[in-house]
């Protein structure tokens, strides 16, 4: 990438400039079939197994909507305290592209399912009220693979192959209406948006979120306004921005990147962008106006859809309780601080912790796993923690061999290290790296008996009336042993051989 | 055994459960007969001689075997290629199709399979169903069997030509805005357009998705019913499909009976425009329909005059989105594909050389219709249209039980007479569209010939949603009452074609 960006710096862009965003989430939902045929919907299988006339788009097929990707649109939409239509249509987006099977996307337009809606996410402790302005049902497009150019991409490429197993994989796009929070939290309350968006759809099940995935994708539109100014700047709007950490970070790249072209006098051009995760930039992509023509209609092929009071009633009936209201009650059960409940959440870890806790484990300990070990690796790799490869089942056995006595938490620490780099499962990483605490007592009898002899200062100490001074035999033992005794086993073997 | 070939379906399957015939010495007279007039009608694109075969081999069997078969089981048919046959070539009458074999059955194939019908071929049609001639195709017109310099009415003509050429006692054709009733008019013939979701659109290959219809196509209205009754009935991969029982069409074929039934004939189809002959025809029919003890009244629909315009800016809407489909990337024609060109040069030019003329007209009427800006005062405004057109319907319906019309305007005309004239050719349609906006049940029916030209004049039914028994009730009785004054069915005035070997 030869494209070097001028950006501002962000305090000096933010001490001119207002923010204003606006992010379209697509989630794919987790149905067994897609959204208008009977193929299934299986991540990662064989290219062009998952497909039938109906998703290839061959002449005379016909869609069917699949009620199950209708009643989970309903459940988002109610999670996200939105209208939810008393009837309403699909309608045909029509433009051509090779991964488009129909050269049509079967979505919603002026009629969308859910609309009207509202979430509050926390940053810092403070409460932004995000307004959603719908939700609406699509299917998702194929997936091209450009082969024989640069990373990947089109341009320079030699040909495209195209698999169809994703089209026609339900797909809910959720749409806020403008953001404007305090310029200096708007990349932080996006990513907290998109990571209770997230842990909200996790909790109703109608997806598996799993961003690495693709499976909940989000375009950031970003524009900038002078400071004290009301009228909207041009906005830009970048695409596939698929993590939590790069949605941060992308947002606020654009805010430098368009603070440094308005700030010496330049105009934002409407366009959509491609983030890149490695250089942390954006770049050009597509130039986008406002009279792009998708020629949408209502589709003739499918039947109005008049979801009944009753139905959307009894769907409302299985949600969760709301984000707000759950933590609290969870903050109250687990016994956390207001701040240490604020890095939880910030950390993106209250579902996991939940989980882990279902497990068995105690609260405090699942938060210091998740927030102390696995919450630093991910920031450390740049990723998100849902995609360490370590889940709350991996954490639960680790604190059950801690609460066995078999590890100790310096060692399981190293075992978490293990499991972040894929080394097995805790019993593997310990046979390995060989972390068993030594439980043997004339292992740790011989080790007691090297100490004494050789500090016989501190045995003199403690003979002298002062017991406390053995602290420092006991970490002369733990040195000794690598760290794999039980401190508490060597203190009791120690005062014994001491007579205290 | 005389030329079984002349035989109506009803007489064939009475044959067949006799164990007077066989399905395979009836297929064979059929192919035979193709093979000797298709040169000079050119109504098949493609002639499945084997598969044909095979399949009437198969119900002989089971026939023999003592299965209990349907009325039509060993009976032969001509398809459309508008609708998929796995492994059968179809094209819908399209360059850009060309050589597509499709790896499904429609799920009107799938039922006349599943009924024993044979499928002979596939007929000729305008490409995309998109005419009213049959010269639209990318393959050459097809020749009408009663004077083979005409047309025969399109979209379906090759359907039409097919049983009126003998080559099939029955067809399956499809209907967009009369492309089965203007071919049945045409020839001779009875095509009925099933009500809206009433048949599957399931493999259809769609021009218009809220208005085709795939209905039967025959020499008798007794054949119609039969058909239709194997076709009809809710399909669960047919968002659109009607979930209600198949109205109760044979019954009514055999009925025939028009006392006391309460018909209205449209005001505002007839008069200026309206060839005489096709005039006079359609009022003896009436008259004879008054004798039979049908009670007729004079009804008007206001807003049938604006059906035309109003239809063509919905079919080409939703024509140029359906359309987009075909774009060489997954099936069918693929041309510049050269290793230079990228895929949005190969979709071009594949497309600018696999369309037709009339087809890249609608495809930029309709993509110019849909534009932002264009939207509400075309696509939105032909919507409401066609709402008041589906109201002029009901009230009608409220005064009277089934309306009646001349199936078209003419006659069948001369090839290449109208094919520099689109607005002369679209006028073809202006009885049989008015149907299509509503969604209701319509019919042609034959009721003798034109005085001017000697050629088939067709007598328009229309009837409720789900009310298609009403048609073959009133065709019935003008059959029966027709062949008692002619001393047969109309198409036995047809002339003989000239056969080749």
């Amino acid at each position: 990438m030869t494209v070097v960006a001028d950006v501002l710096p962000i305090d000096d862009a933010l001490a001119q400039y207002d923010p204003v965003m606006g992010l379209e989430v697509h989630v794919e939902l987790n149905t067994k079939s897609k959204m208008f045929c009977g193929c299934p919907t299986e991540f990662g299988a064989e290219p062009n197994t998952q497909t039938c006339p109906v998703c290839l788009g061959l002449p005379g097929a016909l869609p069917v909507v699949n009620a199950v990707g209708v009643e989970s649109a309903i459940k988002i939409g109610l999670a996200l305290n939105c209208e939810i239509a008393e009837w309403c249509r699909f309608a045909r987006k029509n433009y051509f592209y090779p991964d488009m099977p129909k050269n049509f996307q079967t979505s919603q337009y002026d009629e969308p399912i859910a609309f009207n809606g509202w979430t509050d996410v926390v940053v810092d402790g403070e409460t932004y009220r995000i307004e959603i302005e719908r939700a609406h049902m699509e299917e998702d497009t194929g997936k091209s693979l450009h082969v024989g150019g640069a990373t990947g991409r089109i341009h320079g490429a030699s040909h495209s192959l195209v698999d169809y197993n994703r089209a026609g994989i339900p797909l809910i796009e959720i749409v806020t209406k403008t953001i404007e929070v305090p310029g200096e939290k708007a990349a932080a309350v996006a990513r907290a948006l998109v990571s209770q968006l997230r842990d909200l759809l996790l909790s109703i099940g109608v997806s598996d979120v799993r961003m690495d995935q693709g499976s909940l994708r989000c375009d950031a539109n970003v524009s900038l306004k002078p400071k004290g100014s009301t009228t909207l700047g041009t906005r830009t709007e970048t695409k596939n921005v698929n993590s939590f950490r790069s949605v941060e970070r992308a947002i606020t790249y654009e805010i430098t990147r368009q603070a440094a072209i308005l700030s010496s006098g330049g105009k934002i051009l409407q366009e959509t962008r491609h983030w890149h995760e490695d250089t942390g930039i954006t770049t050009s992509g597509r130039e986008k106006s406002d009279a792009d023509d998708y020629r949408y209609f209502p589709e003739p092929d499918l039947v109005p859809i008049a979801p009944s009071r009753e139905w959307v009633e009894s769907l409302r009936a299985t949600l969760p309780e709301a984000p707000s209201l759950r933590r609290a009650r969870l903050q109250t059960e687990w016994g956390f601080t207001d701040l240490e409940m604020r890095d939880v959440i910030n950390g993106g870890a209250v579902e996991y912790i939940v989980r882990t806790v279902e497990l068995g484990v105690d609260a405090a300990a699942a938060k210091k796993w998740w927030l102390g070990e696995l919450a630093r690796a991910a920031n450390e790799s740049g990723k998100d923690l849902g995609d360490l490869g370590v889940g709350p089942a991996e954490v639960a056995e680790v604190q059950k061999l801690v609460d066995e006595g078999a590890l100790n938490d310096k060692l399981a620490r190293q075992v978490f290290d293990g499991l972040v780099k894929g080394e097995g499962t805790p019993a593997e990483i310990m046979a390995a790296r060989g972390l068993a605490l030594v439980s043997d007592d004339s292992a740790l009898i011989e080790a007691i008996d090297r100490a004494i002899a050789a500090n016989p200062d501190v045995v003199e100490k403690v003979n002298s009336g002062k017991p406390a001074a053995a602290g420092a035999l006991i970490g002369a033992v733990m040195k000794d042993m690598r760290g794999q005794a039980d401190a508490a086993k060597v203190r009791e073997l120690l005062n014994t051989k001491l007579g205290i | 055994m005389s030329d079984l070939t002349r035989k109506t379906a009803a007489e064939l399957s009475e044959l067949m459960a006799s164990g007077e015939t066989s399905s395979v010495e009836i297929t064979q007279a059929h192919l035979d007969r193709i093979t000797a007039t298709d040169t000079a009608v050119h109504a098949f694109l493609h002639v499945d001689t084997d598969g044909a075969l095979a399949q009437a081999a198969d119900v002989d069997k089971r026939r023999a075997a003592g299965e209990k078969l349907g009325p039509l089981a060993g009976v032969p048919l001509a398809l459309k290629d508008v609708l998929t046959q796995d492994g059968v070539p179809t094209t819908a009458g399209s360059r850009i199709l060309e050589g597509w074999k499709p790896p499904y059955d429609s799920t009107v194939v799938k039922r006349l399979k599943a009924a024993g019908i044979v499928i002979l071929g596939k007929t000729n049609m305008d490409e995309f169903a998109m005419g009213s001639s049959t010269e639209n195709s990318a393959y050459g017109p097809t020749h009408n069997p009663w004077d083979l310099a005409r047309i025969p009415g399109g979209s379906g003509g090759g359907s039409s030509a097919a049983i009126s050429a003998y080559q099939a006692p029955l067809a399956i054709g499809t209907d967009t805005g009369g492309s089965i009733r203007q071919p049945a008019a045409f020839t001779g013939t009875v095509g009925v357009k099933p009500t809206y979701g009433g048949t599957s659109r399931y493999g259809l290959i769609a021009l218009a998705s809220s208005l085709d219809t795939p209905g039967p196509c025959a020499r008798t209205t007794l054949d119609a019913a039969l058909l239709h009754e194997v076709i009809a009935g809710h399909d669960p991969m047919d968002s659109t499909s009607i979930d209600q029982p198949v109205p109760p069409v044979v019954e009514a074929a055999r009925r025939g009976d028009v006392n006391g039934l309460r018909i209205g004939v449209v005001k505002e189809l007839g008069g200026e425009g309206y060839q005489p002959g096709v005039e006079a025809r359609f009022h003896e029919a009436v008259e004879l329909l008054t004798k039979l003890g049908a009670e007729v009244v004079e009804v008007s629909c206001p807003h049938f005059q604006y059906a035309l315009p109003a239809y063509y800016l919905i079919l080409p809407s939703e024509a140029s989105s359906n359309l987009a489909k075909f774009d060489a990337m997954r099936f069918g024609l693929r041309v510049g594909d050269d290793g230079e060109n990228d895929a949005e040069q190969v979709m071009r030019l594949t497309r600018e050389a696999g369309f037709g003329a009339e087809v890249k007209r609608r495809i930029m009427l309709g993509t110019h219709a849909l534009s932002s800006g264009y939207y509400d005062a075309y696509y939105g405004q032909a919507q409401k249209v066609r709402t008041l057109i589906a109201r002029d319907f009901t009230r009608a319906y409220e005064q009277v039980d089934v309306l009646v019309s001349p199936a078209t305007p003419t006659t069948a005309f001369a090839i290449g007479d109208r094919v520099n004239d689109p607005i002369a050719m679209y006028k073809n349609d202006l009885c049989t569209i008015p149907s299509n906006l509503a969604g209701n049940a319509a019919a042609s029916f034959p009721v003798g010939l034109a005085d001017e030209d000697g050629l088939p004049v067709g007598f328009h039914v229309m009837a409720p949603v789900m009310r298609d028994d009403l048609l073959y009730q009133v065709g019935a009785a003008l059959e029966s009452a027709l062949a008692d004054q002619w001393g047969g069915v109309l198409m036995s005035k047809a002339p003989e074609l000239e056969v080749t070997r």
